[in-house]
């Protein structure tokens, strides 16, 4: 590499995926995400990875999540329906604590949709699509060179707090070709997950430990233990101890929380003295900025806030930011589903106002800019 | 040239608009060394119907990534034509195969029978989208003719290399002598 190169972002996620060391993907395609898969079926295996295509997304969630217990860093793309069903084993990895990275490039819905356009319909699903209240963390780019960078930063969240981790892409940024000029895949940074130090005998899978992160054996290297979706107690086993099982679900939700502003992330673009901001995530970031920078220079001080974490939401910007600006336009390819968090963090101390669509295209520059010119 | 220039490739599905977009792209983007995006129409269309290839050029980096009013409008059919013309801007280009499109909607238009200069003078249809990239070329401006000559060479199948040249340098002579005539 290091030389320009025109990609698209589904081929961006397969580099990604590769230079961040993940050698196991299993996956059912489906567009908009099937080239993903397509290349890492042609390139994994040259680097002695394993692509297994499986008979649904079900099994797929399930192969990726053995596949992460045996040590290799895994992963998963699919989109909209195919999350759904995806949604059960989430909540395994989650519950097991086993690292694992799911792509969800957003099509059109709800159901089976609109397969080849863009939408922003599975933010809240993200964040709560399976049951029994997880916590999330998920990264959403607006670039293709940013798609390969979140990709290698979803492995390494994952290795770090041991959780599955989402990189919600829209079908815009999957599709669409950019120049890029991707680093040599020998220098990204890689983090490995913590290990045991202790004897196999002593090791305790699901250990209290300091930094609520227990380490993590790999199978088939001679600490066997009991991985089940049960609440369970250090030992793996499941327990019905009130004690323990508070413990473990408060460690579970609270992990993500603890580290939190290590975590969080997020683009400001001329802010410092907004008083409109556009708050926008995916593909819609880029016809955001495009529409502050017109305000702008039509006199109008507009800024951009893009949470490149979606989740964990960056609660804390938007509550400093609230007192200082006049609105904030959440522009979302869905009927809502941000603007609520938006209208959460800021306690409602500002004016809100949406611009949304559901069509199937893209929102454009004049659409937010029109809003903009509204509120000001 | 404005710093932002916006092209449109239309047809139907199967007359290799989306890898003619995406030569132009990289012509512009890896040879002249600028700032790109490609986007397509990406539904059952691409296999028959309307079928549309967009590319951005920019001096800056590319906000939206999308075309909205373009500079060139290249039109292979009539549905085509008919369905994006209006999005032209009002300087902009609009070149027709004028053997598939018998309506032009403005006079200024270029209208060159592409798919039987690339049946007549290359000896195959199937080269009517390199033709047109060698016309586009000539007519805008907007990449060097250098630039598309070694993107080609990158992207089309082994073995037809030789074919495909014939067709560019078919194309830039056509666009040339449209240019000169104007």
């Amino acid at each position: 590499m290091e030389k320009p190169a025109l990609i698209s972002g589904n081929e961006a996620v397969a580099y990604g995926a590769l230079a961040a060391g993940v050698r196991f993907f299993a996956g059912y395609p489906i567009t908009p995400s099937s080239e993903i898969a397509e290349t890492l079926s042609e390139l994994l295996p040259r680097m002695g990875g394993k692509f297994v295509q499986m008979e649904d997304e079900l099994a797929s969630m399930g192969a990726i999540v053995g596949a992460s217990l045996a040590g290799v860093n895994s992963m998963t793309a699919t989109s909209g329906p195919g999350f759904s069903l995806m949604q059960e084993n989430i909540g395994f990895a989650f519950m097991t604590e086993v690292p694992c990275v799911i792509v969800n490039v957003q099509r059109g819905g709800p159901s089976t949709g609109l397969p080849t356009k863009p939408s922003q319909g599975d933010v809240m699903q993200t964040r709560w699509g399976t049951h029994g209240g997880c916590n999330t963390i998920a990264l959403c780019p607006w670039s293709v060179r940013e798609t390969f960078d979140l990709t290698i930063d979803c492995v390494n969240l994952a290795n770090r707090y041991r959780l599955p981790v989402v990189l919600l892409l829209d079908e815009v940024i999957a599709h669409m070709r950019e120049k890029v000029v991707l680093p040599s895949f020998g220098g990204v940074k890689k983090v490995q997950r913590k290990k045991p130090t202790c004897l196999p005998q002593e090791y305790l899978p699901y250990e209290i430990t300091e930094d609520d992160i227990p380490p993590m054996a790999d199978f088939g290297e001679g600490y066997r233990y009991h991985v089940t979706g049960l609440t369970h107690d250090p030992t793996g086993f499941p327990t019905s101890n009130a004690k323990e099982i508070d413990q473990l679900v408060r460690r579970l939700y609270g992990k993500i929380e603890r580290y939190r502003d290590e975590i969080t992330r997020i683009e400001e673009e001329y802010l410092a003295d907004a008083q409109i901001l556009v708050f926008a995530y995916g593909s819609v970031s880029r016809s955001a900025i495009s529409a502050v920078k017109e305000a702008r220079a039509r006199g109008i001080k507009a800024g951009l806030l893009r949470p490149v974490s979606i989740w964990p939401f960056p609660d804390k910007h938007i509550s400093r930011l609230a007192d200082q600006l006049k609105a904030i336009i959440v522009a979302e390819m869905n009927l809502g589903q941000m603007i609520g968090e938006v209208r959460r963090a800021s306690c409602e101390r500002v004016k809100i106002l949406g611009v949304t669509r559901v069509d199937g295209e893209l929102i454009t520059p004049d659409e937010i800019l029109t809003a903009i010119q509204e509120v000001s | 040239m404005r710093n932002r220039y916006e092209l449109r490739l239309s047809g139907s599905g199967g007359q290799g608009l989306i890898l003619a977009g995406l030569i132009l792209a990289e012509a512009a983007g890896i040879y002249d060394n600028r700032n790109v995006t490609q986007t397509q129409s990406y539904g059952p269309e691409a296999r028959g119907g309307a079928s549309k290839s967009e590319v951005v050029i920019s001096e800056s980096e590319i906000d939206y990534p999308k075309v909205t009013r373009p500079d060139l409008l290249l039109a292979l059919t009539q549905e085509a034509c008919d369905e994006y013309h209006r999005d032209l801007r009002e300087d902009g280009i609009l070149i027709v195969d004028s053997f598939r499109v018998k309506r032009v909607p403005s006079p200024g238009a270029f209208s060159i029978p592409i798919s039987q200069i690339a049946r007549k003078e290359v000896g195959k249809e199937l080269v009517t989208n390199i033709v047109a990239l060698g016309i586009i070329t000539e007519l805008t401006g907007v990449v060097s003719r250098e630039a598309v000559k070694r993107a080609v060479l990158d992207r089309v199948p082994g073995g037809t290399e030789k074919l495909n040249i014939k067709a560019l340098e078919v194309g830039f002579r056509i666009g040339r002598e449209r240019r000169m005539s104007r």
